[in-house]
């Protein structure tokens, strides 16, 4: 794919992008026909829900509860982005302690983490602690594990050139490291990014009084499935572009390498 | 067992002897964690009392079914995208950031459509998994050696016997890439859902148990539902890998 689209001529490239906007055109046409087959009770029109987007995002109310969840999934993300790397370069750079907790972390990775909610609510209360921990627990073992094999796989060479050039501890961090491991770390970043902002959400589900999982979980109780069906678009949307544009530069970054 | 195997096992029972030590002391709030002996016993008799074995069965039936029905579509997606490479391109990124969409939101809607019953919790299942199954089909076509179906060719197979004698083979290990995940991504979704939502099974009972502040049964019920979700991917996982490897070794 990569390939395709970096060799493809320009007006390749613009018919591929023709195609992804007639094949995202048919899935709103299927979501058309879907609501004529079950009735808008159950599944809103596409036009109903964006009206009912529209409306929600002018509303104060919900400028607050978004704000609360950008709040919760940042700081989550900055603890998944650090603390993985963090725990990653420590992983890889010792490789015994590496494989000693790598088949952890991939346990850890399967299980549905959701089971452990109630033990995040009990040792972190209702709030935005809870949420934050929740989105980090989701988000930092793929950076852990990118970064970990990142590190490990640095070429040999390239760090023995640096000791023949005497590069500082610092610069060899800076110049060496950095850039060979660049590449996979971001693809980590990437995927922590998709499961922090699961994790959030999930997190403010179950354990909130606020936020965008809250309104979710509202709506749902009070069978409101135009407030549901917006709010999936509005976050589809967001997840979408945004994980696009990381997939963008993570492969611009790997086409560098 | 390799040495690392040997720290590990050392690792996680010190773990586990820490906070035994560390709840019997009253270091952790004992309304908050109970100590593993304590989860272990609740776990073996909320087993042994057969209470949970109703709700138990009805989740990892739920898993089978979203299991088995994110495999056939995903296959048949995988193979579809494989067969129409325009549609794939267009496809792509759509199903690049899919799973940075947090699929759940769409099991309050899958209620309101279906009813509170199991096919809401089946349905988040199939959404959950039926992408990595697919993604993974697509991977192993792909990557089989266009040296294999020249092969097939000078010696005059059948597209039939070319499909079962050589492309499904070689891409067997991929393929079984994408139903582990699939079975992984299942169980999460599925137990996910009853969290949220649902009047039985494995995940609501945990949730009513924490409700009811019953420690004991809570934590068991945990324990139980961790041990087998990891059973199973430590089991499929192992097996991965061996395909893996026969088929690298060929």
């Amino acid at each position: 794919m990569t390939a395709n689209v970096l060799s493809a001529s320009p007006s390749a490239a613009w018919r591929a992008h023709m195609d992804t906007a007639l094949l995202v055109a048919a899935l709103v046409g299927a979501w058309q026909l879907l609501h004529f087959a079950v009735g808008g009770d159950a599944l809103p029109s596409p036009l109903a829900a964006s009206r009912r987007l529209v409306h929600l995002l002018a509303d104060p109310d919900f400028a607050a509860n978004a704000a609360e969840t950008a709040r919760a999934f940042g700081y989550a993300l900055l603890i998944s982005w650090i603390g993985g790397l963090g725990l990653g370069v420590l992983l890889g750079a010792h490789r015994l302690t590496g494989d000693v907790f790598e088949p952890m972390l991939v346990t850890l990775y399967a299980i549905p983490k959701i089971t452990l909610y109630p033990v995040i609510l009990l040792l972190f209360g209702l709030g935005i602690s809870a949420k934050i921990a929740f989105g980090a627990l989701h988000g930092i073992i793929p950076v852990v594990l990118f970064t970990m094999t990142a590190v490990r796989n640095i070429h040999p060479v390239h760090l023995k050139s640096a000791r023949a050039l005497h590069l500082t501890p610092a610069a060899t961090a800076l110049h060496v490291i950095l850039p060979a491991t660049l590449p996979e770390v971001f693809s980590g970043f990437r995927i922590g990014f998709a499961l922090t902002l699961l994790g959030t959400l999930i997190g403010e589900m179950f354990a909130s009084q606020r936020g965008i999982g809250y309104l979710l979980v509202h709506a749902m109780q009070n069978n409101e499935p135009e407030i549901i069906v917006a709010l999936a678009l509005l976050l589809v949307a967001f997840a979408t572009i945004a994980s696009s544009l990381l997939l963008a530069l993570d492969r611009r970054l790997r086409h560098a390498a | 067992m390799t040495r690392a195997g040997w720290i590990r096992l050392g690792v996680v029972v010190l773990c586990i002897a820490a906070l035994e030590i560390a709840c019997r002391l009253r270091w952790i709030d004992p309304v908050a964690v109970i100590p593993p002996s304590r989860m272990a016993a609740g776990a073996w008799s909320l087993l042994a009392s057969g209470e949970y074995t109703r709700d138990i069965l009805l989740t990892l039936e739920n898993v089978a079914m979203a299991f088995g029905i994110a495999l056939a579509l995903g296959f048949a997606g995988g193979v579809l995208l494989h067969r129409m490479p325009r549609l794939r391109r267009a496809a792509d990124p759509l199903l690049a950031s899919y799973y940075a969409v947090p699929t759940f939101i769409f099991y309050p809607l899958f209620i309101v459509l279906f009813g509170l019953n199991r096919w809401p919790l089946v349905a988040i299942g199939v959404t959950f998994a039926v992408v990595a199954m697919a993604l993974n089909t697509l991977n192993g076509f792909e990557r089989v050696p266009a040296a294999l179906h020249q092969t097939a060719r000078v010696m005059g197979l059948s597209p039939l016997q070319e499909t079962f004698l050589v492309t499904l083979p070689a891409c067997a290990p991929y393929i079984f890439t994408g139903a582990k995940l699939a079975v992984v991504y299942a169980f999460i979704a599925v137990i996910a859902g009853e969290f949220v939502l649902a009047g039985s099974g494995f995940g609501f009972k945990i949730a009513f148990a924490y409700n009811n502040f019953d420690n004991p049964t809570m934590y068991g019920l945990m324990a139980l539902l961790l041990l087998v979700v990891g059973f199973v991917n430590w089991g499929l996982t192992a097996w991965e890998r061996r395909l893996h490897e026969r088929s690298a070794g060929r």
